[in-house]
């Protein structure tokens, strides 16, 4: 029962409001649909803090998504030992950057005291579980060397069966419970996506690219 | 020819007293609140100076407008390949310590404090942590320090000058100042629309006022940056970006802003030019000798046939282009060229345009006697031999160009001669007839200048044509629809929890 609980009906729970709330809130409460920047306040910190949390991330959450599509290359991949440890490493380095800073946005939080006026609880818990999902995922990549493997043969088919909604939890359940930590708490941050600041990366400005430079809006109809 | 209206600005600097009755009339009005309480859409700056916030002239520290790459207009901030990579952190952005961080006194102490020997205080306290705060800086904390070494030798006009001139502007027997006030200029080529990576900052096709949708910001700040002005502000309560909006609601019902309505010297003028957007881009890429010309040249004759026919394909109502034709702020600029944009070479064609200011009235004195001058020379010094030398104008107002600052300057000083020699009569008036020819002046064009400069009136200053709302496109949608959301805007509490 529980095991059906967490690995069926809490990803879809999450999943679904992730979904479904971030569209609403984009509908209904679009002044609040963005971070809450602070380098205004304090800048020196959140050099390090910012920089190397994003930058780390998003190379680590690349390689999830790789494997995610990829599985069987991955697999292929790492069917030889020097490419297996050349993954983990390079994944290892960029993981331990983003926890250099989450640790180091921690710190600025906590210490600064500017910051500290524009800081919510809801900041706190974003931060405390992103701290919890890094680690666990370093954990499980210094504990199992083969973590990459098993991204591929067993989480990215499970994920695969909660989106063609065919769920196969039996898929998750014979891992450690370090994985499975680090598995529910990323559906939790999926959960969180539209209740916190992190809805910012739905909006990142892509379409910046495309657009010509000036905007011009004319209040009359029929005019550009 | 693609031509629009913009509502444009003439701010007459002799005649500015530094009163700082503007930055308040808009702080009262737009910006007395938590995250904006730092912000002064309107200041008044002391030149030489640093001004608010800081060094903000000096783009090589804050990447602020256009630069020309290739024969192309770029953004001196990104330039569109390297945007993304200043995403997660903003190494040009200026942070609260280049402003001041806002305080407010603990007055209620004055009241509860215990009874003591001492009387009690009321002490500073930060408006944003809400502990005590050492004041170090406040927004106009270099008013009057003309010659300081904290705020005029710092400044970052002064590296255009000589040696010997930065030693004239900063002995206290020579020095000189004069006051800047400065709000947004609401430019023809915005570097912060541009720079904007959510397309939230926009300027309205009617009247070229630049707003920023507070829905559609995203809080990325790059129009913070790119501004080579300053004039766009961050909130850090709410995480958005704000502007002066050059009180559109006021403008829209013929009146006039705040800050200018407000005006003590009454240096503020206000009015319609039409200009070829058509130009912005070729205009841009023009070499710094040639920008003001090129600037000059955007704005077009609102006399002419084919000007005003061209307008009226882009919807530019009959009494806008009267507006225009009416405008001071033409006259001032085009018509008699004593009107200058600030930094022409950050390329983005300001609305706002200064006459610059005169040195004062001179007089010799011998042994205690004011000698009775006979020649303009004596009452006004030459303008070579002026305080504040030319190349530090042309360095704020001509790109580094003294020609243009130079035929502002000589025309004004004939005006003047050749009125002191209409009212006082102590100049030779041949002398002043040929002063006005030299500076490319008609006694016809002294006389409109001078009453334009001097006896202005309300409606002389401000020629601001109705706006047209009942042509606006929520005219046409269903008024039911917007019920209970209180016409403009919206009503969301700008409250940010998550």
């Amino acid at each position: 029962m529980l095991d059906k609980f967490l690995w069926v009906g809490f990803p879809y729970t999450a999943l679904t409001l992730a979904v479904v709330v971030s569209i609403l809130r984009f509908v209904w409460k679009p002044f609040s649909y963005s971070s809450l920047s602070s380098q205004f306040l304090e800048n020196k910190q959140l050099f390090w803090g910012s920089g190397l949390w994003h930058w780390g991330i998003l190379w680590v959450l690349t390689g999830h998504i790789v494997a995610f599509l990829c599985p069987k290359q991955i697999l292929a991949w790492n069917s030889a030992p020097f490419r297996l440890y050349l993954l983990e490493t390079s994944g290892l380095i960029m993981a331990l950057l983003a926890l250099v800073g989450v640790v180091a946005l921690m710190v600025r939080r906590g210490t600064s005291s500017r910051v500290k006026a524009v800081t919510t609880p809801m900041d706190w818990v974003l931060l405390a579980l992103l701290l919890l999902q890094v680690t666990t995922g370093i954990d499980t990549a210094l504990r199992y060397r083969w973590g990459s493997s098993w991204y591929a043969s067993n989480a990215a088919p499970y994920l695969w069966s909660l989106l063609t909604l065919g769920p196969r939890p039996e898929l998750i359940q014979p891992l450690p419970w370090l994985p499975k930590i680090h598995i529910l708490s990323g559906f939790t941050l999926i959960l969180l996506i539209p209740f916190t600041r992190l809805v910012h990366f739905l909006v990142v400005p892509i379409f910046y690219y495309w657009r010509k430079p000036q905007v011009v809006i004319w209040n009359r109809k029929g005019l550009r | 020819m693609d031509i629009r209206s913009q509502v444009a600005m003439v701010f007459h600097l002799d005649k500015c007293i530094g009163c700082h009755t503007c930055s308040i009339a808009c702080k009262n009005v737009w910006t007395d609140r938590k995250g904006a309480d730092y912000m002064w859409w309107n200041n008044v700056e002391t030149k030489p100076g640093t001004g608010f916030p800081t060094k903000w002239e000096d783009q090589d520290e804050y990447k602020g407008g256009w630069i020309v790459r290739n024969g192309k207009l770029e953004l001196r901030l990104t330039g569109k390949g390297k945007f993304l990579q200043k995403i997660f952190y903003q190494p040009d952005l200026p942070t609260m310590d280049e402003y001041y961080e806002p305080w407010t006194y603990r007055y209620e102490d004055l009241f509860t404090a215990p009874e003591t020997d001492d009387q009690p205080t009321a002490i500073p306290v930060s408006k944003v942590t809400g502990e005590y705060i050492d004041i170090e800086a406040g927004p106009n904390w270099d008013d009057d320090l003309g010659g300081s070494a904290l705020y005029a030798r710092n400044d970052p006009n002064l590296e255009a000058m000589t040696d010997e001139q930065r030693l004239q502007l900063l002995s206290i027997e020579t020095l000189v100042m004069f006051y800047l006030p400065r709000i947004c200029n609401h430019c023809a080529n915005p570097a912060c629309v541009a720079a904007c990576p959510s397309g939230a900052i926009y300027k309205r096709g009617e009247d070229g006022i630049v707003l920023i949708n507070q829905k559609v910001c995203r809080g990325w700040r790059y129009c913070v940056s790119a501004c080579p002005y300053k004039k766009v502000f961050y909130n850090w309560s709410t995480g958005k970006s704000e502007k002066c909006l050059l009180c559109y609601p006021r403008v829209e019902t013929g009146q006039a802003p705040a800050c200018f309505h407000s005006c003590v010297g009454r240096i503020r003028y206000m009015g319609v030019l039409l200009y070829d957007a058509d130009k912005i881009q070729e205009a841009g890429v023009r070499p710094d000798e040639e920008l003001v010309t090129a600037h000059r040249e955007m704005l077009m004759d609102p006399f002419d046939p084919e000007v005003i026919a061209e307008a009226k394909k882009n919807g530019v109502t009959e009494q806008i282009i009267k507006a225009a034709q009416n405008s001071p702020v033409y006259k001032f600029v085009k018509d008699w060229g004593l009107a200058l944009a600030p930094h022409p070479e950050f390329r983005t064609f300001p609305s706002l345009f200064y006459v610059p200011a005169l040195g004062p009235v001179t007089y010799s004195v011998e042994n205690g006697v004011a000698l009775n001058p006979t020649s303009a020379d004596e009452i006004f010094a030459p303008l070579d031999q002026a305080r504040l030398p030319m190349s530090y104008l042309a360095s704020l107002f001509g790109a580094g160009q003294e020609a243009p600052v130079r035929y502002a300057m000589k025309k004004m000083m004939a005006i003047r001669t050749w009125k002191r020699a209409v009212t006082v009569g102590d100049v030779d008036m041949q002398v002043a007839l040929d002063g006005l020819r030299e500076s490319d002046c008609t006694p016809e064009q002294a006389e409109a200048i001078y009453r334009l400069t001097s006896l202005c009136n309300y409606e002389d200053r401000f020629v601001i044509p109705p706006s047209h709302r009942e042509q606006a496109v929520e005219v046409l949608t269903n008024p039911l629809e917007k019920k209970g959301a209180a016409g403009f805007g919206f009503r969301e509490q700008p409250v940010r929890g998550a």
